[in-house]
């Protein structure tokens, strides 16, 4: 998809394909033939530049047909190079300018629970997007307003476009904020299918509190050439690296 | 003429009647519910009411929310933090989402007075008014504001409602009803059109009043319905005057004025006087000492019916050749 569009963000889309994976083909309740079913679970997709792996999914469940995701970021597609709800079936909201998807998470949440719904709400969000203030200010509104039905999860692949978030402007100790803020947080191997499950079932049991699943991940997993290299942030591979990617990841 | 209502209290009475009505009203508010007047509505509907603190970035997402959860949320705070603060937030989410949020933001304009200029939100319109999809109305009395908010609450998409602190005069009786891109002519007049929206609407009046005690008819318009704007009126009160001044307590620069002179100079180049804070931030005085600096009294909307008109004068005498135009001190 990214080679074919010549753009995009390669790197957060792989460390995030595990997570979205375990979430999608397993915890959700959602039914791609009818996308506004009023019960169904919520995602939002804070971190909007991973949107690649986003739309394979949703491509993968039905939403739309496979063939859509070579237009990706192409004139005219379904697919925008972030992700519009105006657009793409399956995507509830625009996403893309960071640090927004937990406050409309938070209202989906409280909806919810005000509707009656047992309707669960998933954000997923980047780890350098936590540097944007407006997190903290929905950290502390979902501890306030006790939002068990809430699951946040933080893509903690350690890189962002500047470099590692140690040196851009360090994080640590991010457990311990999220629990500082009253959530309940859990720390588990991002591209661990079942660690990221038992996570999402201790979640379900929390009551009065929203929870943080902090995934480890690593940026460009699968593809050893783009593993932990700050370069595929948003960058696309050359032929070569295609052609290497290809096979790694097996066809 | 006697009674005095302020759009705001109307606003927060309206939206505990609204409360009553549709269960799908949620509100939410930034710490702000006794100056926004949303506390009528939190006092009654305490599982519906929703205060996320001193955090507006959170109040505009969290409201994006509610309204893709199928509730009608109204997030009120001040309209300096509203569409300043938060600005983004409505853009990416609220505006881009096309969602059904209505922002009702109070202490608009000058008239907030001692607070001074940190709270006097003079650019709200313009940070408003830029953004797709995105509804502007600004409620000239007590009577059109609660026609709006109960429009806003009907409609299915963002609206963006500024209402002010000070109470004013009522122009409108309880039978006015808010039509979506519609203005209205409060009085006729031949010879210049005096165009305002909120508390300006009525030095308006005032100013044709001023006219009318000199020989001069002006047409005045309500033009709250600020976007969509109702360009018909608006073209149709040039080719009918030949002569326009916008007042509005707001910058001069993308608000009113500019809409109007926007349309004008796209189908019907007239003769317009912008009345507005020129290029300027606010500061702290009573209301009416403010108004006055600012140079937004029926005094001043007259002194620039007078401009237009002479400018209205030249073009007739020198249509061609423009030869008299006005001095560069008359801007």
């Amino acid at each position: 998809m990214l080679y074919r569009a010549g753009s995009g963000h390669l790197g957060g889309s792989l460390s995030a394909t595990d997570i979205l994976v375990a979430l999608f083909f397993g915890e959700m309740s959602a039914k791609a033939d009818d996308p506004c079913w009023i019960d169904r679970d919520r995602f939002i997709l804070s971190k909007g530049h991973g949107a690649p792996a986003y739309y394979a999914i949703l491509a993968r469940l039905g939403y739309f047909s496979r063939d859509e995701l070579m237009t990706l970021r192409q004139f005219g597609s379904i697919l925008q190079g972030h992700p519009d709800s105006g657009c793409t079936p399956g995507v509830e909201i625009p996403t893309g300018s960071l640090g927004q998807g937990l406050s409309i998470a938070n209202g989906l949440a409280m909806s919810a629970r005000l509707n009656g719904h047992g309707s669960r709400v998933f954000v997923l969000m980047g780890d350098g997007e936590v540097q944007e203030g407006q997190i903290w200010e929905a950290a502390m509104s979902a501890a306030h307003y006790g939002l068990d039905n809430l699951v946040g999860i933080l893509d903690r692949n350690r890189l962002q476009i500047d470099g590692h978030t140690a040196e851009v402007m360090s994080i640590e100790p991010i457990a311990d904020k999220w629990r500082a803020f009253g959530w309940h947080t859990l720390e588990v191997d991002g591209h661990n299918i079942a660690e990221l499950q038992a996570a999402f079932k201790s979640c379900r049991e929390v009551k009065g509190r929203p929870s943080m699943i902090i995934a480890h991940t690593i940026k460009g997993k699968g593809v050893s050439i783009f593993e932990g290299q700050k370069k595929y942030h948003g960058t696309t591979p050359n032929p070569e690296e295609y052609q290497q990617a290809l096979k790694e990841l097996g066809g | 003429m006697a009674a005095k209502e302020s759009t705001r209290v109307e606003y927060g009475k309206t939206l505990a009647q609204l409360g009553e009505e549709n269960p799908q009203i949620v509100v939410l508010d930034a710490d702000l519910s006794g100056s926004t007047q949303t506390h009528h509505f939190a006092k009654v509907f305490k599982d519906r009411f929703f205060n996320m603190g001193i955090a507006e970035q959170d109040l505009m997402g969290t409201a994006a929310g509610f309204a893709l959860g199928g509730k009608i949320p109204f997030a009120s705070t001040f309209a300096m933090f509203a569409t300043g603060r938060a600005w983004e937030q409505i853009r990416q989410t609220i505006a881009y989402g096309s969602l059904n949020v209505k922002i009702v933001a109070s202490h608009g304009g000058v008239t907030v007075g001692e607070d001074g200029g940190s709270h006097q939100a003079i650019e709200d319109l313009a940070l408003m008014r830029i953004l797709p999809n995105m509804v502007v109305l600004v409620p000239a009395d007590g009577p059109e504001t609660r026609a709006m908010t109960r429009w806003a609450a009907g409609y299915q998409g963002p609206v963006y409602m500024r209402t002010g602190r000070m109470a004013v005069p009522l122009i409108y009786d309880d039978s006015h009803v808010f039509e979506l891109g519609r203005g209205t002519i409060l009085r006729e007049g031949q010879d210049v059109t005096l165009m305002g929206i909120g508390i300006m609407v009525q030095a308006c009046l005032e100013a044709a009043d001023l006219l009318a005690a000199e020989g001069i008819e002006a047409r005045v318009v309500n033009l709250g319905c600020l976007k969509p704007l109702d360009w018909e009126l608006v073209v149709d009160s040039a080719q009918s005057t030949g002569a326009v001044v916008t007042a509005e307590e707001h910058m001069v620069i993308g608000g009113l004025g500019s809409a109007v002179s926007e349309i004008l100079a796209e189908h019907c180049p007239t003769p317009v006087k912008r009345v507005g804070l020129r290029d300027t931030f606010g500061m702290s005085g009573k209301p009416a000492e403010l108004l006055k600096h600012y140079g937004l009294t029926a005094e001043d909307i007259k002194e620039a019916a007078h401009q237009v008109m002479a400018r209205k004068a030249n073009q007739m005498a020198a249509p061609l050749m423009g030869l008299k135009a006005p001095s560069l001190a008359g801007r």
